[in-house]
């Protein structure tokens, strides 16, 4: 569990100078495939995630994004008859290899939900879900503050902080999803995964969850899957652009939404199919 | 795999007015140089009258661009596509506006005796002019190959304005009475170099939009 | 054109009201059937009913008396019944539902579904000879058991049900914060589902108070109050039973006023659930 104490935090809010960014690889994929049952919905994908970036994947329903995505922390394990073939790298580690503990694996690898799904509990109780079940904290009052701490990151605090014993569900839409972007970062997660976290939101509450997502990858590496193409233009610093279980092309975001290398890509982006 | 789109019928539409607009700078220039070849002031003055259609035109396409970039949110080759033609139109107008100087000139000059000289400008508008024309058709065609060629004849436009330059410059001194004239030659002259600069400029944003190459100042 | 539009609105409408007033009909008629049978026995039972009656215990005819231990006897029946049949029902429920998948998960559901059509009297007879007959005495332990049976495949298909209605995207939310599975389950997916498990236990509760032939072999009725739990116990049903098939007229008003008892008290139980297990969040 090398988590927790190590790395100092940055405050999120702070306008901290910007910084270079690392190029240290976060994820590295090689060769993933990905099969339910017969069918293949993966193949042979090699991508890699630098630390502290946003990464986009983009690409029409059923391409793949989100299975793959899936795959990073194991979520695929839940559906029956899944298989993988291939390697996931998270800081040189396969998260694959055999007696890899998947319950660590989540911990360390965050995700956020197209549906946004607060349990039926308080606000508080819904950040303080990771951190009783991992056993995270030690006292009431540190877990008072990393609950505080997540919520503040998540850019909820000052909307719930007078009602953090009320019920999540009492929230509206935009709020239920930041809510669920803190309950994952309770945990403080090295990667968060967000699938479609803004595709059931009305627009402004969409521009508060990218901000969030521009502010946020300052500690996190965070991979998004988007319909949004704007949305994947707008919050990412690099884009893959996936069509029928394979990569495509992955770049700079600039570069894929000025001058993608592959004539697919171009044909997508332009909207002349799919 | 090609769908039809509204953006398509956007984009070509766009297409058509700048090509309408380049159409209106050649003819400007071409006019206004047989205007001053062939001493015909009354088609000097249609050239100035009708630069208002020019500009008109350009404001058209400015905000169309404006409009297709706010509304259909363009990418990849549409978005470097309506760049192109927003920086494009200004350029073409310009264009037209040295035409108009070269009319003005035309026509004060049509009012004085002929001059000789005049035959190594006319050299030098056919070369603008053929620039200006190839350069229309590799945009069109997104040629960036032509559009390549087109930038590097333009040494030669400029090897010929030095040499006009120099020519001028000598007969005002051998012959002080017509020093006057000449130096209006000489603006003509100028503004002929100018074109085949933005000449240039129209073909750098062809391979910017052909290849998203930026080949400006290199 | 106009004209034909307005003669496809008629029949529309028409149509419209007709089925409006059929389907207000057929309502009418189960509510009214069941508002009957209620205000029948409300008016034949209200007159027999006072404080003596519902405390006493069964005297001779002319005599009086009550129904006092049969309401002690039927509530512990329903204790020992829930003590066993909820846990138990909502254990396999659980398994259907977050486990049980593949072939063992179908073969219990099926047997599951088997036992909710077995007739009552059958699980009476069943406990009878397993429990009865080798400890040689009728008992509350034995009914209670006997209305277990009864509740564990209603209330094991009710919270499957009400579990699988819980969204898959809940479960994976608390899977993505490294919860092991039955951390999803126990914390997050059944108290999702508390309220509708509840509905289900009460709607076994409901179904077993009714019951009376599986306690006529196990629980088989006593004219005293209970003193173990090893020993024959009165119950409403079978007290009203008794009484219902006896010859005099003074039973028969009891018998009355002992069914609009036993309805009031699942009425009561009905409310209390309802009430301990409303949605909190």
């Amino acid at each position: 569990m090398p988590v927790q104490t190590a790395a100092p935090r940055i405050e999120v809010r702070a306008s901290a100078p910007v910084e270079t960014i690392s190029a240290r690889t976060k994820v590295a994929v090689r060769n993933l495939d990905f099969f339910y049952g017969r069918v293949q919905a993966l193949h042979q994908i090699s991508i890699e995630i630098p630390e502290r970036i946003v990464m986009a994947f983009i690409g029409p329903s059923g391409c793949g994004k989100s299975t793959f995505l899936r795959t990073l922390n194991r979520m695929n394990d839940v559906i029956p008859g899944t298989r993988v073939g291939g390697e996931v790298l998270i800081d040189d580690h396969d998260v694959y290899a055999p007696g890899t503990d998947v319950v660590d694996l989540r911990r360390r690898v965050g995700m956020v939900f197209q549906k946004s799904n607060p349990f039926p509990k308080s606000i508080f109780d819904n950040v303080a879900y990771g951190l009783r079940i991992n056993r995270v904290t030690g006292s009431g009052s540190e877990l008072e503050g990393r609950v505080e701490q997540a919520l503040k990151d998540a850019a909820l605090w000052n909307e719930v902080k007078d009602r953090l014993k009320t019920s999540a569900l009492s929230l509206s839409g935009g709020q239920q999803q930041r809510l669920c972007i803190a309950r994952a970062l309770a945990i403080r997660p090295e990667v968060l995964l967000m699938d479609e976290p803004a595709s059931a939101l009305d627009p402004i509450a969409t521009s508060k969850i990218e901000e969030l997502i521009f502010d946020l990858k300052k500690q996190y590496t965070i991979v998004i899957v988007t319909h949004n193409m704007q949305q994947a233009a707008r919050v990412s610093d690099r884009t893959a652009f996936f069509l029928l279980g394979k990569l495509i092309e992955v770049n700079a975001t600039e570069k894929i939404f000025t001058a993608p290398n592959v004539k697919t890509t171009e044909d997508y982006i332009t909207g002349r199919f799919g | 795999m090609d769908t039809h789109r509204h953006l398509d019928d956007e984009l070509s539409s766009l297409r058509d007015r700048v090509l309408l607009l380049g159409g209106e700078a050649e003819q400007a220039l071409e006019r206004a140089m047989y205007s001053l070849s062939e001493r015909d002031s009354e088609v000097a003055q249609q050239v100035l009258e009708h630069d208002d259609q020019v500009d008109r035109l350009e404001v058209e396409i400015d905000r169309q661009c404006i409009d297709i970039i706010a509304l259909r949110q363009p990418a990849a080759r549409d978005l470097r596509f309506v760049i192109s033609v927003a920086k494009m139109a200004p350029v073409l107008e310009r264009i037209a506006d040295h035409a108009c100087n070269i009319a003005r000139a035309a026509i004060d000059l049509n009012n004085e005796p002929e001059l000789k000289s005049v035959l190594d400008l006319s050299r030098m508008a056919e070369h603008a002019l053929i620039m200006l024309r190839s350069a229309l058709d590799a945009f069109t065609s997104s040629d960036a190959a032509t559009a390549r060629e087109i930038i590097k004849s333009d040494s030669e436009i400029n090897d010929l304005y030095n040499h006009t330059f120099h020519r001028l410059i000598e007969l005002m001194v051998t012959e002080p009475a017509t020093a006057t004239r000449d130096a209006r030659l000489l603006f003509v002259a100028k503004h002929l170099e100018r074109i085949g600069d933005y000449v240039t400029d129209i073909c750098e944003l062809t391979v910017y939009m052909a290849e998203a190459a930026f080949i400006k100042h290199t | 054109m106009a004209a034909s539009f307005t003669n496809v609105d008629r029949i529309r409408r028409a149509n419209s009201a007709f089925m409006t007033t059929l389907t207000a009909l057929c309502t009418l008629m189960a509510v009214g059937a069941l508002l009957v049978i209620l205000a029948h026995i409300a008016w034949q039972g209200i007159g027999s009913l006072n404080w003596q009656f519902l405390i006493d215990r069964p005297r001779p005819v002319g005599e009086g008396g009550g129904i006092g231990n049969a309401i002690v006897g039927s509530l512990l029946l329903l204790l020992i019944s829930s003590a066993f049949g909820l846990p138990l029902g909502i254990c396999v429920g659980v398994y259907l539902s977050e486990i049980g998948r593949g072939r063992l998960g179908g073969a219990v559901r099926f047997i599951v579904d088997t036992l909710t059509g077995i007739p009552s009297i059958v699980t009476g007879v069943f406990v009878y000879a397993t429990l009865v007959v080798p400890t040689k005495h009728f008992s509350a332990l034995a009914g209670g058991i006997a209305l277990a049976l009864i509740m564990i495949p209603i209330v094991a298909r009710t919270t499957e049900e009400m579990l699988k209605l819980v969204p898959h995207s809940l479960r994976e939310g608390a899977l993505a914060l490294g919860a092991p599975q039955w951390r999803v389950t126990v914390g997050v997916v059944i108290p999702a589902a508390a309220s509708g498990i509840a509905t289900g236990a009460m709607l076994a509760i409901a179904r077993v108070s009714g019951e009376t032939a599986p306690l006529l072999f196990t629980a088989f009725g006593s004219r005293f109050f209970p003193e173990s739990l090893n020993q024959p116990i009165a119950s409403l049903t079978v007290q009203i039973y008794n009484y219902a098939i006896s010859p005099y007229d003074e039973w028969h008003a009891q018998a009355w006023a002992a069914t609009l008892v036993l309805m009031t008290l699942v009425l009561g139980i009905n409310i209390i659930v309802r009430f301990l297990t409303r949605k909190k969040f």
